[in-house]
């Protein structure tokens, strides 16, 4: 009995470990794929990154574009280089940007905190509110209150990002005074610890602002059709004829069954938010990773380019398993019916 | 070649540091106090490091003058006055150039700097690390220190346009101490940008911005005037166009702020505008023609598109009127101009008739040939001046095919040949020695080179004129044989050569000093101050 139930207990702890290490080796193959696809794409576009630089020095000679060839790589043969670049990423080595003269990886660490603070905050708050008006629009489908936040919503999305933030900083900055028109913090001025909170959160008002505007936009409308739809359900019907009070209903039974699109979209978004904000980034002089990205494409500034490629893969990666275990926490029967 | 000994003039000693105003924000303001001194500028696009014997980026070259100083200075007609050396001469058969340096010069680091500092810099990095300065220093056959403050160089043969070399965006000056036996271009240094200039790094936030503070053992009694400059790193143009005008940067520089609100700006009560402080660099834009292929190798078809452009409304039109018509291949701002050269009116009559001539014929609708067009890819303002072209020529039946890419992929194009027709814009950096000939000798057809003979123009004569005027001595001479250059190649038209780009430079009315010399905004700002 007891070899048995051991061997059974070791089959057991032997499928787990081999489950564990197939989603590793899944994942790392998934990484690798896209580490390759990277390389290929980032290489596949028209322009040389040493004539970028020594073009752009004003003036330039072949010693020039020979040292800047050596130090990217770029005399080796393609698989050479291909090889090189996937062996980097299998140790975790973002790799080095001649073009800033710093690792990737330091260049990352220094926009990551600007942009996750900018995109972060829009994400959480276009989720939360945007949520709250899809149901309250959702809820009173046909009243004044629905077709005031339908209108508002609709407007927010069509309205370009830039522009948005311009209009912004024109009422709220040049005509008003209120708020900074653009950067993350003033600089050259002592603060105690609270004026620099207190600063960053009044430059992160505009662009958070602007930002979240069509997030807030994109969940609303979401959350109201999926609100309307769950609404008709039987489900409802019975808890209403049960006796139900109204609030709990909505709380209870359809914000949970109702929610799950927007969790769906939401984290797709969600890797978005370390990919950072290019438009709004550049309106308002935010210090974020979209605008480290941009400069790193127009300059061909392949190990940059490939570096932060590589780590958003990774945390999109890690975002839809988390999506998915949100998923079985709001839906048991998704798990129930994952495991069928 | 004379002697230019010149006494150092003194500049101006600052009554008393004006107190800055408060960035005028509301939440902004109550952050804290706002100090007096500071000047609060534009960088963009952001610099990618700030060490200019290495990078040669132009935001590098806006920025590195307060943090590093070469030997001499350039007045408006970019003749030599005292920067580290006060002063200097020049042997008679023009190889031996003596340099003495001012006392008490001390690096960011507090160690002194010395001619051995100037030597290293001069024959050990520059000729690894800077294509600008590679084929002027490498010039250099010995150089001697007989004492501290004194710099000898032996030129292998004479250079006149030596002199001209020695601004702080072509030969700063680098500590030894640091930088010795190191790879110059990954040394940790380079962080921390260790010059010997009025200003030092505090601290740069990638992204957001670049603050220098006062460095206290400048050499110039009582400079820097300024405690500190912020370099702010604004992207996006209108953005900038609003810091200027609420007060929030009190500079602005080169293409900070978009051609169309610049006379908007002018207006405005607390700022002035110049346009000058560009003369060493002096942009010329030109329409650049593939003489490798045809029909841009017949010399007719390149003189009726001189004729077919109304340079003068591109000039007031695109342009709002910053800049001058250019007349030829050498900038009325650099050296040698002659301005005694064929004249190329607006006439698309005689466009017409040289291309008649050729054999063009119009066809039913008017057009004669289809030319692509590789749009620059440098802004707004390149696509307006390629539908400006696209206009003039349509009108003498030249019909542009506009097709598109992005910097990278122009560089590439332009650089190894690959194009019909683009614009550019080329500084000519002082002397034509150094910033004109390259594009037009046949030498400098080199694939993959940016900024050399790209439009593969080659003419024996022209190649023999520049080549002796680079080394002829005295000056007149070296006149005589520019304006002959000058001539040949108005005449033959190599380059389709538009205007003499102005770029303007915005300052708060109470800024002042901040253009004394012919590098404007990428001097030392020691003298800048506040009234």
């Amino acid at each position: 009995m007891s070899v048995v139930a051991i061997t059974r207990y070791g089959g057991r702890l032997s499928a787990y470990v081999l489950g564990i290490a197939y989603g590793a080796v899944k994942i790392i193959g998934v990484i690798l794929v896209i580490a390759t696809f990277n390389f290929i794409l980032v290489h596949a576009a028209p322009g040389d990154p040493a004539q970028v630089i020594a073009g752009q020095s004003g003036a330039a000679d072949e010693t020039l574009l020979r040292q800047i060839r050596s130090a990217y790589g770029l005399d080796q043969p393609y698989l050479v280089q291909l090889a090189s670049s996937l062996k980097k990423t299998l140790t975790l080595d973002l790799g080095y940007s001649y073009r800033q003269q710093r690792t990737v990886l330091s260049l990352l660490l220094e926009r990551l905190p600007a942009t996750l603070l900018l995109t972060g905050t829009a994400f959480i708050l276009s989720l939360v509110f945007g949520t709250a008006l899809g149901t309250i629009a959702g809820t009173r489908a046909g009243k004044w209150s629905d077709t005031f936040f339908t209108i508002v919503s609709l407007l927010l999305y069509a309205l370009p990002v830039f522009w948005l933030g311009l209009m912004l900083v024109l009422l709220f900055s040049v005509q008003l005074n209120w708020l900074p028109p653009f950067g993350y913090v003033t600089v050259g001025v002592e603060m105690t610890a609270w004026q620099r909170i207190a600063d960053i959160a009044s430059h992160m008002v505009l662009p958070t602002l602007s930002l979240a505007a069509v997030y807030l936009a994109i969940y609303a409308r979401l959350m109201r059709s999926s609100i309307i739809e769950v609404k008709q359900q039987d489900f409802i019907k019975t808890a209403r004829a049960k006796g139900v009070t109204e609030s709990r209903i909505v709380m209870h039974h359809l914000l949970r069954n109702a929610i799950l699109p927007v969790i769906t979209v939401a984290g797709m978004q969600a890797g978005a938010v370390v990919g950072g904000a290019v438009v709004v980034e550049t309106v308002f002089a935010w210090p974020g990773l979209g605008r480290l990205i941009y400069d790193a494409v127009l300059q061909r500034d392949y190990p940059v380019m490939q570096g932060i490629f590589l780590v958003m893969s990774i945390v999109v990666i890690g975002l839809n398993l988390l999506t998915e275990a949100v998923y079985r926490m709001v839906d048991p029967r998704i798990s129930v019916r994952s495991v069928r | 070649m004379g002697m230019n000994r010149r006494e150092f003039g003194k500049l101006g000693l600052a009554a008393g540091m004006a107190s800055v105003a408060g960035i005028p924000l509301g939440l902004h303001r109550a952050a804290g106090q706002t100090r007096g001194g500071t000047l609060s500028t534009i960088i963009h696009p952001e610099p990618a490091m700030l060490v200019s014997a290495i990078s040669q980026l132009q935001p590098t070259l806006t920025i590195c003058g307060k943090i590093y100083e070469s030997l001499l200075r350039y007045d408006f007609d970019l003749k030599p006055i005292p920067g580290l050396a006060q002063s200097w001469s020049v042997s008679p058969d023009g190889l031996t150039y003596t340099f003495k340096l001012f006392p008490n010069i001390t690096f960011h680091d507090g160690k002194p700097l010395t001619a051995d500092d100037v030597i290293f810099s001069m024959t050990k990095i520059l000729p690894e690390t800077h294509a600008r300065a590679r084929p002027i220093f490498t010039r250099i056959d010995s150089a001697e220190a007989p004492d501290p403050l004194t710099v000898v160089f032996k030129l292998k043969s004479p250079f006149s346009p030596f002199l001209g070399a020695f601004d702080c965006t072509t030969a700063p000056i680098l500590p030894k101490h640091i930088y010795e036996g190191t790879d110059f271009k990954t040394n940790p240094a380079n962080d921390k940008a260790i010059g010997c200039g009025p200003f030092k790094l505090k601290e740069w936030v990638r992204g957001s911005h670049i603050h220098l503070v006062k460095h206290d053992g400048y050499y110039r009694a009582g400079e820097p005037h300024i405690d500190e400059i912020i370099y702010r790193v604004i992207p996006d143009a209108a953005a900038r166009s609003v810091a200027l005008e609420q007060g929030t940067v009190k500079l602005t520089q080169w293409s900070d702020i978009e051609q169309y609100d610049v006379a908007r700006l002018t207006k405005l009560p607390h700022l002035d505008m110049t346009t000058k402080g560009y003369e060493y660099f002096a942009p010329h834009l030109w329409l650049e023609l593939n003489n490798r292929i045809a029909p841009m190798n017949d010399k007719r078809f390149r003189q009726a598109v001189m004729y077919a452009i109304d340079r003068k409304a591109l000039l007031q039109r695109v342009y709002f009127g910053l800049g001058k018509v250019a007349t030829g291949p050498i900038s009325s701002k650099t050296r040698f101009y002659d301005k005694n050269v064929k004249q190329y009116e607006y006439s698309p009559d005689k466009a017409k008739a040289l291309l008649d001539e050729m054999g063009l014929k119009p066809g039913a609708d008017g057009k004669r040939i289809t030319v692509p067009f590789l749009v620059t890819p440098s802004g707004e303002l390149y696509r307006r001046v390629a539908e400006f072209l696209r206009q003039s020529l349509l009108r003498v039946g030249i019909d542009l095919q506009f097709e598109g890419t992005d910097v990278a992929g122009w560089i590439q194009k332009v650089s190894n040949g690959e194009y019909s027709m683009t614009t550019n814009l080329v500084y000519q950096l002082g002397d034509p020695a150094i910033g004109v000939s390259r594009t037009y000798i046949s030498s400098n057809i080199r694939k993959g080179i940016m900024f050399s003979n790209t439009a593969g123009y080659s003419n024996p004569e022209v190649d023999r004129l520049f080549e002796e005027a680079a080394t002829a001595s005295p000056d007149e001479k070296r006149q005589e044989l520019y304006s002959a250059v000058q001539k040949a190649l108005v005449e033959d038209v190599p380059i389709v050569w538009l205007l003499e780009q102005d770029f303007p430079t915005f300052t708060d009315k109470k800024l002042k000093n901040v253009t004394t010399t012919a590098i404007g905004v990428h001097e030392t700002f020691g003298a800048v101050r506040f009234e």
